[in-house]
């Protein structure tokens, strides 16, 4: 439809015709693809553990295809030169972790699919949403003080007496009326967008004032000053709730932005260095993250088995895994959340648990990507901070389940049951795929196609 | 439900996701090699590449010069520093015109190849019908409006 509109436009500058590629083709194609592969997990599940075809096949297969369909319209009205991978990869994402905790909702005699799949619904309807508030990504950085603030608050909210609500020992819950909401992940976006903000501000005194300070190039204190107050406000409230995994997520993804905005890779040994210092003091400090480092010395001292059931699963699943519903993911404690990693990685083995990994690293490399295309020093920072976000936390999170590094809690992006978190990171895609849009756009022509009727001409070129 | 089949389920989901996988790739391979119809960023980059030496005599903008609004005439010389526009005394190009944003839009040099951009105005700069939503390559008689004012560059 949108492919109408434009072909007279492409018409008459036809001289130098270069019709873009907007790719909304390959998108549907890799999209139906995508729908197929879940509703193929979904039957297989069912197929595997109860040996029969399930009886909402065929309805789960049509409300996926809507939905991706759905959202597929609003991008090629609102964005249409978006670049065509990042939608099918999500749902494939979406449909592995849908079949996934369906498949343990079998064995437990839950029913988490079908809160995941309200909340997917409700994921599918802000990032409708975002696509249709934001037509240029550059309004997000007008105000970054404010969005930084509103990231304090969002993760200063837990911590409030009355909606403050807290599971399994960390205080990052919020009640409001019957609904539980974890602000934090709100929090990643927003302080991601306010970082970008005051970087794009400040990046040219944060490259070239200051002195040299051990073969690091030290910006000036008032240059940084606002994003420091900042990013500690934000690492002390998180170390308050008792939550490791976030504080990583966002130091990580700050160093990785001011690398990016000044390109001096000082920064990184600077960070590396004060991960490495932050790690040690937590070590020493935070009762919390001690037992998570004893856990991952020895994962068999712990009770409840978490670590050491999810390696006994990788173990079972091997190369090609057992095959979806055949495994016993069922019997690593909490498996639909934190652990979904490894759940998948027991019924889809190695050679599956590669593929999604891949998935994930794909589409960090198309967020990376538009951050290379774009123009603008704020789209770039943007594009660079969510997909560097993503890319550590989805290393964090299946790094803690395989055991390469400390259990820290953080869900898998798109796979793990949890509302607030699949919402988020529906937002966070409809922001690259915003962009995107921005970065593969064609630069807008010199020669204006002029009409009579455009009365309120003001350039007139001879 | 026989042992065979549930295998052979298996393997071929597997052998469907990591189609998926190469399925995407593919559709990468384009942005990667830049196949057929070249996109216009690629291709203004490819173009600044080839065309930075000979440009260089056949002149990059050295003026740019108000031709229509309240300042007409007006103009400043172009050395390779940004140059904003807007209503605001610390702009480069102070103007009068009232439907001009105290920090309207700036031209930026990078890399042999003058930008305009827009710094987030109000009304928006304009090259020909389209509005400005990123730094678009601007050259010798490129026109752009802010307002009612019309800029052009000038060798």
């Amino acid at each position: 439809m949108s492919l109408n509109q434009r072909l007279p436009r492409s018409e008459a500058t036809d001289d130098e015709a270069v019709v873009p590629r907007r790719g909304r083709g390959t998108e549907l194609l890799l999209l139906i693809f995508a729908v197929g592969i879940s509703t193929f997990a979904y039957v297989n599940v069912d197929l595997g553990a109860l040996g029969e075809v399930p009886a909402d096949a065929m309805a789960y297969l049509g409300g996926f295809f809507v939905v991706s369909c759905v959202a597929h319209i609003v991008i090629r009205i609102r964005a249409p030169y978006a670049d065509p991978v990042i939608l099918p990869i999500v749902v494939t994402l979406c449909g592995l972790g849908l079949a996934m905790i369906h498949r343990l909702d079998l064995a437990d005699d839950s029913s988490h699919a079908t809160t995941q799949l309200t909340w997917m619904l409700v994921g599918v309807a802000l990032f409708i949403t975002v696509l249709f508030l934001i037509r240029d990504h550059r309004i997000l950085a007008r105000y970054p003080y404010l969005m930084g603030l509103t990231g304090l608050v969002l993760l200063i909210l837990p911590l409030m007496p009355i909606i403050g609500h807290s599971i399994r020992g960390a205080q990052i819950w919020i009640r409001v009326g019957g609904m539980s909401f974890q602000p934090n992940e709100a929090a990643k976006i927003v302080l991601t967008i306010a970082f970008a903000g005051f970087l794009v501000q400040t990046r040219d005194a944060l490259a070239l004032a200051g002195r040299r300070f051990l073969g690091v190039d030290l910006p000036r204190a008032r240059d940084l000053g606002p994003i420091l107050i900042v990013w500690l406000t934000a690492l002390g409230i998180l170390t308050v709730q008792n939550d490791v995994g976030p504080s990583v997520l966002l130091f990580g993804s700050f160093v990785l932005l001011i690398y990016i905005a000044t390109e001096r890779i000082s920064w990184i040994i600077l960070g590396l260095m004060l991960i490495g210092f932050g790690i040690y003091a937590a070590y020493n400090v935070v009762s919390h993250v001690r037992q998570r480092f004893d856990l991952w010395l020895d994962p068999f001292i712990d009770p409840t088995g978490q670590l050491a059931q999810s390696l006994f699963g990788l173990a079972y699943g091997g190369t090609i895994g057992t095959g979806l519903g055949q495994g016993h993911p069922d019997m690593i404690p909490i498996a639909e959340s934190d652990f979904i990693g490894a759940a998948l990685g027991e019924e889809l083995g190695l050679a599956g648990l590669t593929a999604i990994i891949l998935l994930y690293a794909l589409l960090v490399s198309r967020g990376l990507r538009a951050s290379l295309v774009l123009r603008d020093p704020f789209g770039k920072l943007l594009a660079a901070g969510l997909a560097t976000g993503l890319l550590l936390q989805v290393f964090v999170v299946l790094g803690g389940v395989t055991r390469l590094i400390p259990m820290s809690g953080l869900t898998t992006p798109f796979l793990a049951l949890g509302g607030s978190s699949l919402v988020m990171n529906w937002v966070l895609v409809a922001l690259l795929i915003r962009l995107s849009d921005a970065a593969r756009r064609p630069a807008p022509t010199d020669k204006p196609t002029f009409t009579d009727d455009a009365v309120t001409q003001v350039v007139r070129v001879p | 439900m026989s042992e065979l089949t549930l295998t052979v389920i298996r393997l071929g989901f597997l052998a469907v996701l990591w189609l998926l996988v190469l399925s995407v790739t593919s559709a990468m391979r384009a942005d990667l090699f830049g196949v057929r119809p070249p996109k216009p960023p690629k291709q203004s980059r490819a173009a600044a590449r080839q065309s930075k030496q000979p440009k260089a005599g056949k002149g990059l903008p050295s003026r740019v010069v108000i031709v229509e609004g309240p300042d007409t005439g007006r103009s400043v010389p172009l050395h390779g520093a940004p140059v904003t526009f807007g209503r605001g005394d610390d702009c480069t190009l102070p103007l009068a015109d009232e439907y001009i944003s105290t920090q309207h839009a700036r031209l930026r040099f990078h890399e042999g190849q003058w930008y305009v951009e827009d710094l987030g105005s109000t009304n928006g700069t304009y090259v020909g019908h389209e509005r400005l939503t990123r730094s678009t390559p601007v050259n010798v008689k490129s026109r752009f409006r802010l307002g009612k004012t019309v800029v052009e560059l000038r060798k």
